[in-house]
């Protein structure tokens, strides 16, 4: 099986999109958690073939978008410390903080290096020992339990130059949050697949059970979304909220235990920064006290200075779905990707950046 | 000789004398080169292509090619898409002091091998030496020239609304085949990159008989910012179907993986052409004939417009537009 081609079939699509419309009668706002799904909905053209009734909103599922500029001004004044090399993941490095960049400081000559797993920096460490490296420890619980791997193995090679910066964020307590905030009303959501690999389904029956909301499980192809709100209006129209899963060559249950587990052992949960919905709390994962030697906030005395908001920004709004990008003054005019005000216009999966790129601007 | 570039190899000494007699004009010899003297001297009339580049792609050896065969296909590449006959080409080297002498000889075979592929000669060329650090291993320059035939009229700015639009074969081989060498990231299958010299590519659409408006090769930004390039010299709106435009599966899942499109991702061996509806048959078979267009299909076609954009029909039958890229690719973190 093929697992990209297959699921982009045109006629199996047809198929999909006709017996939305024949099913569709109550209009209803659906959100897609994940910038992933984002970017899938506006490649392919999905909000234009779905039925007038169904309406999308996009959510605050892109980690570099929630990172707060608090957090960004910290690993900015990290990567300016001597004798550090700041092991990023490649987006992060144009996202603006308060006053500058990752990108810009490495132009500066600080030690940047764009890492494409958490085990890229470890290697990085075993190769400098007379360098700190710090590795950006970013994205919620898809990337988590490879971070806390890695931070095992640091352990038991007795690496003494390794240490995480931890901006791990949990996806179901910023949903909860969004729903309690009584800023949007949803009549379903179409739940992260990466991230419902490791927790599995199972995370988001609270949605259901506690709000009444239908919760599917989605893939990241044009046939998995749109088996997902298939599934959705289905359970709108019989009048049922459960979870279900649309994405079963990925998503079980009870999820990946294993990677639960590795999270589990390394990290607790805290209460995190989120940008544009303040603090969350048990939002964030921070390292148990037995790794505090890998916490990068323990290991470096660090000063970032007072942080600043860019003024105009409807970040906030646009990840809490109340407002699409177009609505703000910056879009398109002072906000583009080449000059990005705001993180969701650099971030491949941030909504603003998908509006620009895929012509959301003309909607 | 030393086994290691040394400065003194750059130095016009005895040491650089023996570098080039022994090792550059040994695999690269030709009448015109072994005169000698400080220029090349050249008998040409009528109208002329003149271009230059320079390659300093990292790794220099990568699967399918090797920074020398991209040199030589780089710029014989740009002259094939102005209709141009390649003809002669200079070639200057920039080499860090260390750079293994076996890593040059082998950049030199390829050289020789793809020159003579695309029946150019190297008429001229340099060689500097430069401190460790100074650059990467082997940086490479080449200019080129070559002859257009006195029919032959190919621009940018010649698309006209109705026109077909034809891609060579599939998208993305080269940048994904680079980064998954560069990055250390290995997939089941090695990519190879598609560095191709097109120029008898282009002369077999040529002789086909038809009427080629315009030719460009996608290489960085890929095929979305060429496309875009072109709508804006033409002024015209171009529309592209997401269904017709080959990608491998490896490259798909590559760039899945990497949170890549595909239509950003650089190539080297593929051409773009734009040609009026009723010559666009003809053209492609021609294409499918040779090596290099085997995969040859009519991606699109142009539009009249006021607002010159790109736009693409998804498989689902919706429209989007189609921006060029922005910085550079950088992959993902989820």
């Amino acid at each position: 099986m093929k697992y990209a081609s297959e699921f982009r079939d045109s006629r199996l699509a047809r198929g999909l999109i006709s017996k939305i419309e024949r099913s569709s009668r109550t209009p209803v706002r659906f959100m897609e958690f994940c910038g992933s799904h984002t970017v899938a909905i506006f490649r392919y053209g999905i909000r234009q073939v779905l039925p007038k009734t169904v309406t999308t909103l996009s959510g605050p599922g892109c980690p570099i978008c929630v990172t707060a500029n608090a957090d960004l001004d910290k690993a900015i004044a990290l990567a300016r410390i001597p004798n550090v090399i700041m092991a990023s993941f490649g987006d992060v490095l144009r996202v603006p903080g308060s006053y500058t960049s990752l990108q810009a400081v490495r132009a500066e000559g600080a030690d940047v290096r764009v890492i494409y797993s958490a085990m890229d920096a470890l290697k990085i460490a075993q190769n400098n020992p007379t360098k700190q490296v710090v590795l950006l420890g970013i994205g919620f619980e898809t990337t988590t339990p490879t971070i806390a791997a890695a931070i095992l193995q640091a352990e038991q090679e007795s690496l003494t130059n390794f240490s995480v910066l931890s901006w791990h964020k949990l996806s179901p307590p910023a949903m909860k949050a969004l729903l309690d905030s009584g800023d949007v009303a949803l009549d379903g959501l179409i739940c992260p697949g990466h991230v419902s690999i490791i927790t599995g389904s199972q995370a988001w029956e609270f949605i259901a059970r506690d709000y009444g909301i239908p919760c599917v499980v989605a893939g990241f192809e044009p046939l998995d979304i749109l088996q997902c709100v298939d599934m959705l209006v289905s359970q709108v129209e019989n009048g049922v909220a459960k979870v279900e899963i649309a994405y079963r060559r990925g998503v079980q249950h009870e999820g990946n235990t294993v990677a639960q587990q590795l999270m589990e052992t390394v990290f607790e949960p805290c209460p995190a920064q989120w940008r544009g919905m303040g603090t969350i709390p048990a939002s964030g994962l921070k390292l148990r006290p037995e790794y505090g030697r890998f916490d990068a906030e323990q290991v470096f005395d660090i000063d970032p200075g007072p942080t600043r908001e860019p003024e105009g920004c409807i970040c906030g709004e646009v990840l809490r779905g109340v407002s699409p990008p177009v609505d703000c003054p910056l879009f398109g005019k002072v906000c583009h990707p080449e000059n990005p005000v705001g993180a969701c216009m650099v971030s491949s999966e941030g909504s603003c950046f998908t509006y620009y790129l895929y012509g959301g601007k003309n909607e | 000789m030393s086994d290691t570039i040394l400065l003194a190899h750059g130095s016009g000494g005895k040491l650089a004398h023996r570098l080039i007699e022994e090792t550059i004009l040994s695999s690269l010899s030709n009448p015109v080169l072994a005169c000698m003297d400080d220029s090349a001297v050249l008998e040409l009339n009528g109208r002329l292509a003149f271009t230059t580049d320079s390659y300093v792609v990292n790794p220099i050896f990568f699967p399918g090619g090797d920074i020398g065969r991209l040199a030589v296909c780089g710029t014989t590449n740009d002259l094939a898409m102005s209709g141009a006959t390649p003809l002669y080409l200079s070639l200057a080297f920039i080499i860090e002091e260390g750079f293994a002498l076996s890593d040059l000889k082998r950049v030199l075979a390829s050289i020789r091998d793809t020159a003579r592929e695309a029946s150019v000669q190297i008429v001229t060329g340099d060689t500097k030496v430069v401190n460790r650090g100074n650059v990467d291993k082997l940086y490479i320059n080449t200019a080129g020239i070559g002859k257009i035939p006195s029919e032959v009229n190919i621009s940018g700015a010649n698309i006209a609304p109705g026109d077909k639009v034809i891609l060579s074969g599939s998208i993305g081989d080269h940048g994904i085949a680079i980064m998954s060498k560069r990055e250390g990231l290995h997939f089941s299958t090695e990519l190879e990159s598609d560095c191709a010299p097109l120029d008898r590519l282009v002369a077999d659409m040529l002789s086909a008989g038809a009427r080629i408006h315009a030719l460009r090769d996608p290489t960085r930004g890929g095929l979305a910012t060429t496309l875009n390039e072109l709508s804006d010299q033409s002024g015209v709106k171009i529309i592209v179907e997401e269904e017709k435009i080959p990608v491998r599966d490896e490259v798909l899942g590559a760039c899945e993986m990497l949170g890549f499109d595909p239509l950003y991702v650089a190539n080297e061996g593929k051409l773009v052409a734009f040609v009026p509806a009723s010559d666009a048959d003809r053209v492609v078979e021609a294409m499918r004939r040779n090596e290099y267009g085997a995969d040859a299909a009519i991606i699109g076609q142009v539009q009249q417009t006021d607002t010159p954009c790109v736009v693409m029909k998804t498989v689902l039958g919706a429209s989007r537009l189609i921006d060029m890229l922005v910085g550079d690719l950088l992959p993902r973190i989820c």
